[in-house]
Formats: C-alpha cells, structure tokens, sequence
C-alpha cells in the first residue's frame, strides 16, 4: 500500500516535471556555476582570513620582546641573565624565553652571511615574554623602567605594534571579500529574478491555460521555482568543484611558503565544510527569488 | 431550479474602446442545456470568457453558483475554476504535453491521486476516439483530434457547468452527433451545458435546449428562456427562430 502511495507521489511528480517544457535550459545553470565558484572563493577568503585573524590575534595580544643592544657579549649576556630572572619572577607576565643568539644569527644569516665572527658583529639579545590579558599598559611601562634600570639600552617592543598595519590590511581585504560575497548573493538574485520573468514570459501561453484549468498561483510559481532551484543545484555543484579546485591549488602554494604569516592564512576543515553550504544557499535563493518573482507576476492577471 | 449563473447589467469594454458588451442580463438554470448564438463579432467569446472567468467584466454583477465573482478575490477564482470545464474555440491544448497528458491536467491541478487518473483519462480518450493516439502531441494531432482532445480534457473533471466555443467546428458530422451525446450524457448527471455554436443542425439536435442569441453586444433573448423547438420540428421553425432560413 505505501508502495502504490510511493509510486503515486512520484508518478505525479514527474506528471507535474512535464508541465513545462524540458529541452535546452540555456545559460542559466553555467551563469549560477560561474556565480557560485566566485562567491565561493570569495567565502573562502573571508573565512581563512577571519581565522588568521583571530590566530594572528590570540599570538600576538601580550605578546613583548626585549631587546638588549649591547656590544659587550659578557656584559649583554649578564644583563640578559638579570633582566629574564626578574620578568621570570613577575606576577602576570609568563613565557619569559631568551632566544639563543645561535637562532637569531640564522634568521639574519642572509643578510649578515656567515664569515663574521660574533665578535666582530654583535647582535642584541632577545627575550619573549608575555603579559596576562588585561596587563594595563602603565604596568608593562612600570616594567620598561625596571629593565632599563638593569639593561639601560634595553628596550621593549609590542609584538601588536609592528603587526598593526598587516592586521589592518588582512581585516581590510576579510571586508572587502565579504563585500563581495554580499554582491554575489545579490547578483544571484537579480539573475534568478530576470531568467524567472523571461520564462514566465516564454509560458505565457500554457500558464494561461492552466490558470483557466484551476491552477492556483502556488501550482504554477512551484513549476518554476523547481526549475530554479535544479538549475542552481547543477550550477551549484560545478562552481563548486571549481572553487574546490581552486582552492586546493592556491592551498598547495600557500603551504610552500617558508612565512609564518602565511602559515596563519590557511582555510581549517571544519570551516572549509562550511563552503558546500554556499551551493545550497544559492539553491534555496534562487528558489525564493523564483516563486516571489513568479508569483508576483502571477498577481497581474486575473 | 436554482441559477447556478447570473449575469445582471454586465457591461464588458475592452481598453478604452466600445462596450463589446452591454447590459447584459439572465440567469440560467443548473441542469440546464444552453447554446448561445449569434453572428461573428457578437460578443459569443466575450460572453464565454465571462463565464469561464478568463475576464471581469466592466460593470454589472456576474454570480456563478450563487456568489458574485466580479470583486471575488482572485485567490478564490481557481477553486471556481475548477467546476467548469471549457473547450476553447482555439483548443489550447499544452503544446509539449501528450495528449493523454492534456486530458489528466485538470485532474493533477485538482491534485488527484495518480493511480486514479490513468484509467479515466483513458476511457475519455477511447470515447473521443482517441484512444490510440493517447501519446500523441497536439501538433501531431489533426484539427478534428485536437479539438476531441480538448473536449476530453473540459469534461474529464465532470465539471458543474461546461462550456463551450464552437466545440464541433471542425469535427465531421458524424463525431458532431456523438460529442453532442456526450454533452448530453453530461447534462443528464447535472452538469449545467453552455455551447456558443454557429451550427444550427446542431442546435435543433438537443430538444430540451434553450437558446440565447447575441447581437452586437447585446442579448436578443434577456430571459435566457426562449425554448426551442423539439428535434422533430421543422427546421424553418428553428430558423425563423434564429432569424435566419435554415
């Protein structure tokens, strides 16, 4: 019995599938696919940018390095020694860590190269620390002047000062990202509305005779809002693969940069489960945009 | 018997020409055979269009079963709708639909269930004669068959009132006599019968019919009782009636 009632349903929906023709669909779905691969990326740089943000964020609130210019090595590493024992020994300030000078001359190997010896091109001494959040900066300026009575050449530097302007432009280029985003979806919907008047226009013919059958207004924006939302999953799906694409390339690349900063602007996976959304919300979208639009020409006639 | 439509002062202009029609007034009977005539031009698919709410007219009051349809919602019209069935004088048959397809339209709009259709539609089609050329499109379709098929397709519903625009015109007269039948069939289960015919053979085939007559707009019978003879009278009768030999 619930078979024949499963055989019904699904007789009458392909009975209902036929009320307008089938044939070419035109270059609908491709201009949804072409809509959705750049909305989709554009997500997908919102999302990994928002990310990096708040990794970027995190790192770097707190975040303080000592510098401690001092040619003489012995009295350099003196100071080092007194000025970390005294951090270490703060309240409210934790990851106190001097970086081997070792680390520091490879990071300015390529510049200094390798035939100076130590002696002849000193360079500072460098100690991380991090200050607990919500450390008033009158503390952190109380603390300058205790190391500088140690180090006088001593100096503190915010790690959220010099990473100011890259913040503010990776928060600049999320917006902008999300701005078109925001157009994309807008453009989806002035498109899905243009193709749904043209092809309320095109069945003018076989509307009428169906509104003169008893079709309701609801029957009939049903029958193109189907044919939207089956354009826009197929647009949907190839857009997709695209962008999935895409960003797996552009990912490839990425990860061959040797930067710490582009090593924060990658895409997790549980965000990136959250581009296939996209597809679906373009289907549904374009599904409303058609029966609105459908509908409201509908309401015309009599 | 109660008037299952009423037409009282209707006025129909369309744009901001003439009055195409004017004041028209009658009320038919339900059960009852109607054939509405007149020359070309008079009005007769003006009228129908009324009457198969295609169009409100201009002024006046037109109730079909019992309520007034001029400021009826238009939410509420399909409902309305789907009591009459209409053969159009153009057919109108859903180009890309077979034509067992055309025939089950007004049964999937009315949302019936799928197993119950099929069988219907194809006894209709085999009364029509058209049962073997039930997957056949309309463009593949004769004149004659096409115009079968969209009186297969107004009578599918058992509709309350029926109506028609010139629905043999293009039928030899043999399935003339037998489509009468079936609208006589219809008539004998209730179904109220409005037929808009230039064929005066026709007319005199139905005895019990009544006959409105149009001209330039306006009703020449307003009473809409005007009887006509039974089939055995003569046929000069039935043209004097008309105002016109036979």
């Amino acid at each position: 019995m619930r078979e024949a009632g499963r055989w019904s349903d699904r007789a009458a929906r392909a009975a209902r599938s036929r009320w307008l023709p089938e044939g070419r669909r035109g270059p609908m779905p491709w201009i949804i696919a072409i809509m959705m691969f750049l909305t989709i990326l554009a997500a997908a740089a919102v999302l990994s940018l928002s990310h990096a943000l708040r990794q970027m964020h995190g790192e770097l609130r707190g975040g303080y390095t000592v510098q401690i210019v001092e040619a003489n090595p012995a009295l350099r590493a003196d100071q080092t020694r007194r000025v970390a024992a005294m951090l270490r020994a703060e309240k409210g300030i934790g990851g106190v860590a001097v970086v081997p000078e070792a680390q520091l001359r490879a990071q300015l190997e390529p510049w200094i190269g390798t035939d100076s010896p130590p002696e002849e091109l000193p360079i500072p001494a460098m100690i991380d620390m991090e200050a607990a959040p919500g450390t008033p900066p009158a503390r952190i300026d109380a603390l300058a002047r205790r190391i500088a009575a140690i180090a006088p050449s001593a100096r503190i530097d915010a790690h959220e000062r010099y990473l100011g302007p890259v913040e503010r432009l990776m928060r600049a280029l999320m917006w902008l990202a999300a701005g078109l985003v925001a157009l994309m979806v807008g453009v989806t919907a002035a498109v899905v509305m243009l193709a749904a008047r043209s092809a309320h226009a095109t069945h003018r013919a076989t509307i009428d005779i169906m509104h003169l059958l008893g079709a309701t207004d609801i029957q009939i924006a049903r029958l193109f809002q189907r044919r939207m939302g089956m354009d826009a999953i197929f647009g949907g799906t190839i857009g997709l693969a695209a962008a999935g694409a895409m960003l797996w390339l552009l990912g490839t690349r990425m990860s061959a940069i040797d930067a710490e900063l582009a090593g924060l602007v990658r895409l997790p996976l549980p965000l990136m489960l959250l581009l296939p959304l996209i597809p679906l919300g373009g289907a549904l979208l374009a599904m409303l945009t058609a029966r609105i639009t459908v509908r409201r020409a509908l309401e015309r006639t009599l | 018997m109660n008037a299952i439509i009423e037409f009282e002062n209707i006025g129909l202009r369309y744009g901001a020409d003439e009055e195409v029609l004017s004041d028209i007034s009658f009320s038919l009977s339900a059960g009852g055979f109607y054939f509405l005539t007149g020359a070309s031009g008079a009005g007769k698919t003006s009228l129908l269009r009324l009457l198969y709410l295609s169009q409100r007219p201009t002024r006046g009051v037109l109730k079909l079963f019992g309520e007034d349809v001029v400021m009826m919602h238009r939410n509420r019209l399909p409902g309305f709708r789907r009591r009459i069935g209409v053969v159009f004088q153009d057919f109108r048959l859903v180009p890309h639909l077979s034509a067992h397809d055309n025939v089950a339209l007004p049964l999937r709009l009315a949302g019936m269930d799928e197993q119950e259709i099929g069988g219907p539609v194809e006894e209709m089609l085999a009364w029509v004669g058209l049962g073997e050329r039930a997957d056949a499109l309309p463009e593949s379709l004769s004149g004659g068959e096409q115009q079968r098929v969209a009186i297969a397709r107004a009578v599918i519903g058992r509709p309350d009132i029926l109506v028609a625009d010139e629905p043999t015109g293009n039928v030899d007269p043999e399935m003339a006599k037998r489509l009468l039948g079936l609208f006589e069939a219809l008539n004998r289960l209730g179904t109220t019968i409005v037929i808009a015919t230039h064929d005066l053979p026709l007319i005199s085939m139905i005895g019990h019919a009544q006959m409105m007559r149009l001209d330039k707009g306006r009703l020449i019978d307003p009473t809409g009782s005007l009887r006509f003879p039974p089939r055995n009278e003569p046929a000069a009768l039935l043209g004097r009636a008309l105002g016109k030999p036979l």
